[in-house]
């Protein structure tokens, strides 16, 4: 047996699968109450090239939970801050609503909630504590999105970004962000 | 819910902040004294009830989770074989349909006020009564037959045993004629049986998959999708023929985009070059069919030169793919499609993927098509209908649609119009099903509904349809009603039960209830003996050897599998009249028609005007969707694409509203434009289901645009009678406000 090491959670999203029809997106609204007109995961449709000869990727995409999050960093009261697993979280009763984070993501994953507070993805983590998976993850028709622990090599996450050539947002931010993209072939 | 989480943040955040400001002092951070906790949204519920959806007609396993009385979220039945723990977005957005606040909420009759009329609210007795008295007058007058009822939906059931109970057989869905006829009938004529609802292919197996305008993953069909997925991820590679390039096409190793309406010439020049290489299934063919030389002999000058010709794809690239199709049978499976109602030779047409499919040896094979058995369940033991009713008048006189096998909702409709088939209807039954947007030509519909004694509507929302009806009855959702059980064949058998999550909102009822009340008004008692729909459905699960209890709680019981594939042992039976399937339809040569599909070149485009396209969005249902505001909230109307080099030079920019105007001067309303290279220049395309002009739709009325209102003609597919609705053509104007 190895030594239990602190799991750094990660999601990894293969665009070989992904069609874009935002299951995802809804389940993560209901699952999490989020409000009307505001949404935690969102979809891109990416087209490349001239008809007809085209190139098309679908991307589920949400935070990042950063290993070097910059809105932990800009947050003045401590409410944006980093919690299990890496999982970058806002605790609602600390935060005053001012948005420093929001100008700090390089990655628009963040808004403020109707009630006052700064909301965003949370890999579902209290879902995750109770053993199941991400409400985006569970959902998925294509089985596109992965959710697990980096630190254990023999997780699903580690293997596909093992074998699988992949890809992160904005790796120039220096973020390091937790959600990859799986490209179409082999590594 | 927002209300809860504002009352978390000032009590917790007030009660914390003090707290922290006492016990830590004047400290810099005073806020990181007080713990992080991660929050719960609480909307897991106090109870998970099993049920199966109705958003669209896929019928997945649903958990439907209540906290409070109130259904928090849905999520998918893990012992369902249709999801699989899995759901498409509209089978999350059920409770957007549950909460809709325009949602019908009482009986409405039509009255005259001061010479205009208007739906006055009554209550259930006074709706039911009049209901009953008209059933009974026009069972007088004309005879039981004058009635006739439009179902689309899972409740129908109810109003289909009352109408026969009535004495009329005439019933129809616009999912016959409209939507999947042509292809149950060019497959029946093929193998001996068509491919229902759910589909019997086995993507998860297959090696190629080919798609003829089936835009799967935009056509969400939940477990479609997930074999299609299972499949890709695996290695299968996709060959798309669309003249759009759909998100499936971006995953294809192939896309060809073939000029509209010339499929048929395509299917044979693959025929033509799988014949002549000989790359057929040469053991599969000599066991099970029948007519491969007379096969042969017509694809002989089918060429891919001569398909080029015709659908803009070159020989090479005919042949590339005729090759790559055929080095995967039987595991090469070419999809059937769904909605295939496009230019009124689609039964050939889908005779011509169905004989492609028996080239490849893929009926009845693992990676092609199941042949799936279902779950015996003996039907309620009722009362023999006592009057066996006239043939339905669904084809316009001295007219003969000869292998429609399913009576024909456009057929029922012209026949309103008073002599123009064998015998008039006069009064309509409608269910949940908005003819106006799902019947082509819709000044025709309303037309024939200007004809009628009586028309009645069942429906959950204020759609179209429901305005011209002389009373509306509100139904309940689905999540607050239980329905007949489902018991459809499957590769893995299995019973499920809808069972009702909460108490009817408002004044709705639910669709067994109302039937049962009319039965009873119109002396049909003895038809619907049970006191509701639980005890009609358990007694059919018990019957079936089930345990209720267990059913009800799980919400799905799996039977016994049997072989589904030569693989596993099944010895395949085809019920046409050879036995055998049937390369050459002697059944189409006798009726007139070609025995092996031929090609008709389809009516061009006059310059400056496209052909109209539609299709399907992934979180809609046709248009009994778009006024979910939830499912809204990802997809909140439609777009007309058109070809980006075109929109340049019509000067037209991406995002620019425009009104599509069609060969018969009918308008569109404003639409955006999506300026997108992922179409051809000769089409547009835009998603089914939006433009409504129904006030009660408060949310969805005067969003995008309806395709419906364009398609203004449509060819009649002779052979079965489907009406073939891509044969309209729009000039697209920018729109002047």
């Amino acid at each position: 047996m190895s030594k239990k090491t602190e799991p750094r959670y990660a999601m990894v999203v293969d665009t070989k699968l992904c069609v874009a029809c935002k299951a995802c997106v809804l389940a993560c609204k209901s699952e999490n109450d989020v409000p009307d007109g505001f949404c935690r995961d969102w979809l891109v449709e990416e087209t490349r090239g001239v008809f007809p000869d085209l190139r098309a990727e679908n991307r589920s995409e949400r935070c990042n939970h950063c290993a070097h999050p910059p809105c932990v960093h800009a947050c003045p009261t401590g409410a944006s801050h980093v919690n299990e697993g890496g999982t970058v979280l806002v605790t609602h009763h600390k935060c005053t609503g001012c948005k420093a984070c929001i100008g700090a993501c390089p990655y628009d994953s963040r808004f403020v909630h109707p009630d006052g507070y700064v909301d965003k993805c949370t890999f579902c983590l209290h879902r995750v504590q109770r053993g199941k998976e991400p409400a985006c993850v569970e959902v998925c028709p294509t089985f596109c999105l992965h959710f697990g622990d980096l630190n254990d090599p023999d997780s699903e996450v580690s293997k596909l970004l093992r074998t699988r050539k992949h890809k992160v947002l904005h790796p120039e931010t220096g973020c390091e962000p937790n959600v990859y993209f799986l490209e179409g072939g082999p590594r | 819910m927002s209300g809860l989480t504002r009352r978390q943040f000032i009590q917790i955040g007030g009660a914390a902040a003090g707290t922290a400001a006492v016990g830590a002092g004047l400290t810099t951070n005073w806020f990181g004294a007080d713990p992080d906790v991660v929050h719960d949204p609480g909307t897991e519920g106090d109870r998970v009830v099993p049920t199966f959806c109705e958003l669209c007609f896929w019928k997945c396993g649903v958990l439907a989770h209540v906290k409070d009385g109130r259904v928090t979220k849905l999520t998918g039945n893990p012992a369902h074989p249709l999801s699989r723990g899995r759901l498409c977005p509209r089978g999350t957005g059920g409770i957007g349909l549950l909460y809709d606040p325009d949602r019908l909420k009482k009986p409405l009759i039509r009255k005259s006020k001061g010479g205009d009329q208007v739906f006055r609210e009554v209550e259930w007795d006074a709706a039911l009564d009049h209901v009953a008295e008209n059933l009974l007058k026009i069972k007088d007058k004309y005879g039981p037959e004058a009635m006739a009822l439009y179902s689309h939906g899972y409740g129908g059931s109810w109003f289909k045993h009352l109408l026969k109970a009535y004495g009329s057989g005439n019933i129809a869905a616009p999912s016959y004629a409209q939507c999947r006829g042509p292809r149950e009938v060019g497959f029946q004529l093929t193998f001996g049986s068509g491919v229902g609802s759910p589909e019997t292919t086995d993507m998860e197996h297959s090696r190629v998959i080919t798609l003829i305008g089936s835009h799967l993953g935009e056509n969400m069909h939940n477990t479609q999708v997930q074999d299609l997925a299972r499949a890709l991820d695996r290695g299968a590679e996709l060959v798309v023929v669309d003249p759009r390039f759909s998100i499936a096409a971006g995953k294809a190793r192939y896309w060809l985009p073939i000029k509209p309406g010339t499929d048929i010439a395509l299917l044979l020049a693959w025929m033509h070059v799988i014949v002549n290489e000989g790359l057929y299934d040469h053991d599969y063919l000599a066991r099970y069919a029948v007519g491969l030389d007379k096969l042969k002999e017509s694809l002989k000058d089918r060429t891919p030169e001569w398909a080029f010709a015709r659908t803009t794809i070159p020989p090479e690239t005919i042949v590339e793919t005729a090759r790559f199709i055929a080095g995967a049978g039987p595991a090469s499976l070419v999809h059937p499609g769904r909605h295939v109602t496009w230019y009124g030779d689609d039964t050939q047409r889908s005779r011509a993927i169905a004989l492609l499919n028996a080239l490849l040896g893929a009926w009845g094979r693992k990676g092609g098509f199941t042949l799936p058995s279902k779950v015996d369940l003996p039907s309620y033991p009722y009362t023999k209908y006592a009057h066996k009713p006239k043939a339905p008048p669904d084809m316009p006189k001295d007219t003969l649609y000869p292998l429609a096998d399913s009576t024909l909702a456009s057929g029922l409709c012209m026949a309103s119009i008073p002599g123009t088939a064998a015998y008039d209807i006069k009064g309509w039954i409608v269910y949940g099903t908005n003819l106006i947007q799902s019947l082509p030509a819709p000044e025709q519909t309303m037309k024939a509904i200007q004809s009628l004694d009586f028309m009645v509507a069942v429906d959950v929302l204020p759609a179209e349809i429901c305005g011209f009806a002389d009373v509306v009855l509100p139904e309940s959702t689905y999540l607050e009603r239980c329905d007949e059980v489902h018991t459809p064949p499957y590769k893995e058998p299995f019973v499920a039960v809808r069972q009702p999550v909460v108490d009817p909102l408002y004044d709705s009822k639910p669709g067994w209830w109302i039937a049962r009340e009319l039965a009873h008004r119109i002396g049909l008692n003895d038809y619907f003996p049970w006191k509701d729909s639980v005890e009609y459905a358990m007694h059919r699960v018990k019957a079936g050897g089930f345990d209720c209890d267990e059913l009800r709680l799980s919400g799905v019981a799996l039977g016994k599998p049997t072989p589904v594939y030569i693989e596993d042992g099944l010895d395949p039976a085809f019920d046409t009249p050879s036995g055998k399937i049937e390369l050459y339809s002697d059944t189409l040569e006798q009726a007139g028609f070609d025995p092996v599909p031929q090609y008709e070149p389809p009516e061009e485009p006059p310059p400056g005007q496209f052909r109209l396209l539609f299709g399907r969005s992934p979180a809609h249902t046709f248009g009994r969707t778009t006024n979910n505001r939830f499912l809204s909230e990802v997809v909140d109307g439609n777009e007309v694409w058109l070809n980006a080099r075109v929109a340049t030079e019509m000067g037209l920019k991406d995002g620019t509203n425009v009104v599509l105007i069609n060969q018969d001067g009918v308008r569109s309303e404003p639409v955006p434009l999506k300026a997108t290279q992922r179409i051809r220049p000769d089409c547009v395309y835009m998603v089914h289901g939006y433009g409504h002009d129904a006030k009660g739709l408060k949310f969805a009325k005067g969003r995008g645009a309806s395709d419906s209102r364009l398609v203004t003609r449509y060819k009649v597919d002779p052979i079965m009678g489907g009406t073939g609705m891509n044969v309209n053509f729009v000039r697209v104007e920018r729109w002047a406000s």
